[in-house]
């Protein structure tokens, strides 16, 4: 029997659920910390940024519309599936040449990390929502809704644990993200959708693009349809004029630690809606 | 508007339907009608109006003869030193006093209403009811104020009440019917407005808030709540009916803002005793007490106006 | 009949004038900043004027803010953050905020005449709602000064410094309540510039703030119009800044903010749904329309602005709404029985007055009560649009004034999709006696405030701001008071 000739992965993009390439053929290699070709990534353009957008769109009322509960059994799923990818996760984050040890914590911490978001699913309100004494015979209460569609520039390190760290505050609350992502963050990002694809995330909640995320960024910056746009992990020399762009639709523009956890990071991406009813009979 | 409610008037025509209230939203435009300021002309023509259509009242069991001729005579000529005072609309006795108010107010304008229909309570036998109406009509009563039956409005025979009105409408021939609904035992504002539909369908000529026997009586937003039925009766029939607050109705102040209250929701053609009555007793001191203040610049005192 | 020949005098419903005196107010000739505790004379000597609205005539002179004046105010900001306001414990800074809410309700009437002399609207409303919310807003937050470590659990939380805070013409007292009180309550220091046409109760806030000794540059007030506004934003030692105002402004602000990475809070305009069912309380829901629409002549952000009313009822309700709006008084905002007063401005009259031609051009049907307006001054009749549709420009941009678009639908789902069809989100408002059908509504509809059977309600323990276009943050609440505080650095946070 001759030896086993590895099957090399295509690294496409994530939109919709589904793994196309680039609409503009474009593509870049990605290298492992020794130089060695680990693969083509398709390139996004800013064409596939308006796609991702599109299907963001498209499934964000829907998840936005499940149950809390379920948005958190939805996402623990997720944590399941990373489990039973230690593995490849954690050679992923070796290629990029972090050691084993280092890639095995970092790999545990991110799955914990998504834990822990999932948690939070059913628990927001309490802590982020108000029972507010007004003056007057009135019930007035104030809870968290998602803001919308989230573009989201992934950070570039940790790679894994500021990926996860990023997109669970995001979709947690019922966002949908559209996920920036390139230099080192890129295997783990692919991966990522993969697995993503292969747990119960609706298709369209999380949507990955690789490439060149100061490229993207401008476009989604200016895009009239996205609600957020998270910059944490915006490479330098993002121009003003793109950032200031993002005041067009009044963007909520975040900057944030990248691989901190907390349900306030969660409350960047809320609207807090009040509700006024009088009290009579 | 809503058919939560929909009762056939007894003069013809298609069904009128009642609207839900909200309660805090009603209080609240009644409060902010209660902040117009009522200054100068317009306070002495309110003052004037509210005379006018005072139904100046006593529903005591010690009434007598003596004291109905002395109420009469403030109902006649409210302020004896001042011939520019208005008489009131109306005396408003018990039917074993009727008569008596009949003779005092011979020849002056003002009216006699008599409560009957086993007032206050209503809780006598529809026939008994219907003597006891066509018994004040005949001692003379231009006007009878009787109680809605209360007991089969809340029981939900909406029928019966309806129908008693009817029956005591006749009983009335051409004396006017004021059904009183008693709001402070109807439990809630949309409560009220139905009983004033089905009170105005069944044929009152007036709406009246309350006996005066319980509190909780003709509050501001009632008034309005009735006043608004009013209005929802007039545009779904175009018959006419009037408005009667009674019931701790005790200073000018409190008067006024009823007249604003019906004014703007109704308008001020229905401000005089042919659409409106206050129904009270110590209210007609403090309005004269007030036009003293408007007159002389100095605030006046009980001792500078007659008891009775 | 009457034993009297003389004609008992008859009540109606056109009440004798009841004008407040303004005998209360003492407007000085000019006036010029207030900075580090003292009024200063601008650096430019420049000066603009203000006037009444409702007659035209002049109040005062003004002092016309420049980039100089703007840093003297930071820098006295920034000695008082550094000085005694910053070192000064929660307890004691509470204390100020409880005596300026106390210095407001006791000098309320003063403050409301002279709100109506400079703005034009009605005294019943800046007597009843600018004055009353002005003083909760800082009772409420006094309250919260020696608290800080309770409102936000497991984070550990330090003011930002100096906030330039930038308020609007339509609530001038009210607003700068709104910013200041949580702003000094977590323990900011503030350089406030209030509007061009409507500085006069800020600077006798100043008065104030004086009477209570607050210690000098805790609260600076630069009077100015745009460009006094553009070099506070501008300033290299803000460290925060608030604004309410037009959604242009405010985007104007956003892009100078984001790039400078100063943490922003935006509260713009709206174009609020007020949506009427058919089985609603329908005349608390007329009341509340017209409550919603013609307060303030209209000028206010959250002003229920597009009618949407189910088809089944929507010819009675507007005839409903027609009758009870030919009730509406319209005239001296001094006058008790005022309903409708001046508009703010022959600037935004202007804007009234083309945004209604732009209406009836585009061929909606234009309702106007018979009102007599006066000669002089700013006014605008109390206008209803019927036969509107989605793409009349009177339904999509916010007109601030008192101008009602009808419009109506057949299914909850459609009167959701036609009010959240705008880029703005700041309010909306329901009219239904279905508990479930309220819930429903309020989950579905984009907007940050939802007033279901009542309208334009407001509270100090009450979170308000918008979704989308009518910006972000909140005024009012726990949720009012974290945009004036930052994360200290080191501070503990949870989490995996």
């Amino acid at each position: 029997m001759a030896e086993h000739m590895p099957v090399d992965k295509t690294f496409k993009l994530f939109i919709g659920g589904a793994f196309p390439r680039s609409e503009s053929g474009r593509t870049f290699q990605v290298h492992s910390a020794d130089g060695d070709l680990l693969a083509n990534a398709a390139k996004a353009s800013r064409k596939d940024l308006r796609e991702a957008v599109k299907a963001a769109r498209s499934a964000q009322p829907g998840w936005a519309g499940r149950t809390a509960y379920n948005r958190g059994q939805v996402l623990y799923r997720v944590a399941e599936v990373m489990e039973s990818r230690r593995s490849e996760f954690t050679s992923v984050l070796r290629a990029t040449g972090m050691a084993a040890r280092a890639a095995r914590t970092e790999v545990d911490r991110s799955i914990d990390r998504w834990v822990w978001y999932a948690g939070w699913a059913d628990k927001l309100h309490h802590v982020l929502g108000t029972v507010n004494p007004v003056v007057g015979p009135y019930f007035n209460f104030t809870f968290p809704e998602p803001t919308g569609v989230v573009v989201v520039a992934a950070p570039d390190d940790p790679p894994l644990l500021g990926l996860l760290s990023r997109i669970a505050p995001v979709i947690v609350s019922g966002n949908t993200a559209v996920v920036a992502t390139g230099g080192p963050s890129t295997l783990a990002a692919v991966t990522l959708a993969e697995v993503l694809a292969t747990s119960d995330v609706p298709g369209g909640v999380v949507n990955v693009l690789t490439g060149e995320k100061g490229e993207l960024l401008p476009w989604a910056l200016g895009h009239m349809d996205v609600n957020s746009v998270d910059l944490t992990g915006a490479p330098d020399g993002l121009e003003n004029e793109a950032v200031a762009a993002a005041a067009d639709n009044v963007k909520r523009i975040v900057r944030s630690d990248p691989a901190g956890a907390s349900p306030y990071m969660i409350g960047d991406f809320l609207e807090m809606k009040t509700v006024w009813h009088p009290i009579g009979r | 508007m809503t058919t939560s409610t929909a009762f056939v008037p007894s003069t013809g025509g298609g069904p009128v339907s009642t609207t839900p209230v909200d309660a805090v939203s009603l209080e609240a435009r009644a409060a902010a009608l209660c902040t117009r300021s009522i200054k100068t002309t317009s306070k002495r023509a309110a003052l004037h109006t509210t005379i006018r259509c005072i139904d100046l009242t006593t529903l005591e069991g010690t009434d007598t003869a003596g004291k109905v001729a002395s109420l009469c005579q403030k109902a006649i000529r409210p302020s004896p030193g001042d011939p520019t005072i208005p008489s009131v609309a109306a005396v408003c006795v018990y039917p074993e006093m009727v008569e008596h108010a009949v003779a005092a107010v011979a020849g002056t304008g003002v009216a006699v209403a008599s409560v009957a229909g086993a007032f206050p309570a209503g809780m006598s036998a529809p026939a008994v009811r219907v003597a006891d109406i066509a018994d004040a009509v005949g001692r003379g009563a231009d006007e009878i104020d009787i109680v809605l039956n209360r007991s089969a409005f809340m029981a939900g025979d909406l029928g019966r009440a309806h129908d008693e009105i009817v029956a005591a409408k006749e009983a009335c021939g051409s004396a006017h019917l004021k059904v009183i609904l008693e709001t402070g035992e109807l439990g809630s504002y949309d409560q009220v407005r139905r009983a004033s539909m089905l009170a105005m369908a069944a044929g009152a000529d007036f709406i009246k808030t309350s006996t005066g026997k319980i509190p909780r009586a003709a509050t501001h937003p009632m008034v309005l709540n009735m006043a608004e039925a009013i209005r929802d009766y007039a545009d779904q029939t175009g018959v006419v009916v009037g408005l009667k607050g009674a019931g701790g109705i005790r200073t000018a102040k409190q008067a006024w803002h009823h007249l604003v209250i019906v004014g703007e929701t109704l308008g001020s053609e229905w401000l005089n005793p042919e659409l409106f009555r206050l129904g009270a007793s110590s209210l007609l001191n403090d309005v004269l007490m007030q036009i003293q203040k408007l007159d002389t610049g100095r605030y006046s005192g009980p001792d500078y106006v007659t008891v009775d | 009949m009457a034993p009297t020949d003389n004609p008992p005098e008859t009540f109606g419903i056109d009440y004798a004038p009841a004008p407040e005196s303004t005998a209360v107010v003492d407007i000085a000739d000019s006036y010029g900043h207030f900075i580090n505790g003292d009024f200063v004379e601008p650096s430019s000597g420049a000066t603009f004027p203000t006037v009444n609205p409702a007659t035209e005539t002049h109040l005062a002179d003004i002092a016309d803010g420049s980039a100089e004046d703007v840093d003297r105010a930071v820098t006295a900001a920034r000695a008082a953050f550094e000085g005694p306001w910053g070192q000064m414990p929660g307890s004691e800074r509470g204390k100020y905020l409880f005596r300026i809410a106390r210095q407001l309700q006791e000098r309320s009437r003063e403050f409301a005449v002279l709100e109506t002399m400079d703005g034009g609207k009605p005294i019943t409303e800046s007597r009843d709602l600018d004055l009353p919310m002005s003083a909760a807003w800082f009772f409420y937050y006094a309250g919260w000064a020696d608290k800080l470590e309770y409102a936000f659990p497991n984070r550990t939380m330090a003011p930002h410094g100096v906030a330039g805070q930038i308020v609007p013409w339509n609530f001038p007292l009210m607003m700068a309540a709104w910013k200041l009180a949580p702003a000094l309550a977590a323990g900011n220091t503030v350089v406030l510039k209030p509007a061009e046409t409507t500085p006069l109760t800020a600077l006798l806030l100043a008065d104030v703030l004086q009477d209570i000794d607050l210690p000098p540059g805790v609260v600076n007030i630069v009077t100015g119009a745009g460009a006094t506004g553009a070099a506070l934003v501008s300033h290299p030692g803000i460290d925060k800044l608030a604004f309410t105002g037009s959604t242009d402004v405010g985007k104007a602000i956003q892009r100078i903010a984001s790039t400078r990475r100063i943490p922003l809070t935006l509260e713009l305009g709206g174009k609020a749904a007020h949506i009427v069912f058919e089985d609603s309380a329908v005349d608390q829901a007329v009341e509340g329309v017209v409550t919603g629409i013609y307060s303030n002549q209209g000028h206010v952000c959250c002003a229920g602005s597009r009618l949407l009313v189910e088809e089944s009822i929507a010819d009675q309700f507007v005839e409903r709404l027609r009758r009870r709006v030919s009730t509406l008084r319209l005239g001296d905002p001094l006058d008790k029985n005022t309903d409708v007063g001046a508009i703010n401005s022959a600037d935004q009259l202007q804007r009234i007055t083309d945004m209604v031609a732009t209406g009836v051009s585009e061929g909606a049907d234009l309702f106007q009560p018979e009102v007599d307006l006066p000669d002089k001054g700013y006014w605008f009749p109390p206008t209803v649009f019927t036969g509107v549709q989605q793409s009349h420009t009177v339904a999509r941009e916010e007109i601030f004034g008192p101008v009602l678009t009808v419009q109506t639908f057949r299914t909850a789902e459609e009167a959701v999709e036609k009010a959240n069809n705008t880029p703005y989100g700041l309010s909306a408002g329901i009219w239904t006696e279905k508990g479930s059908k309220i819930l429903w509504m309020a989950e579905k509809l984009r907007a940050g405030v939802v007033w279901a059977n009542t309208y334009n309600r407001f509270d100090p323990a009450s979170p308000f701001g918008g979704y989308k276009e009518s910006g972000f943050g909140r005024e009012g609440g726990l949720h009012g008071l974290s945009p004036y505080l930052r994360e200290r650095t080191g501070g503990t946070r949870g989490g995996a």
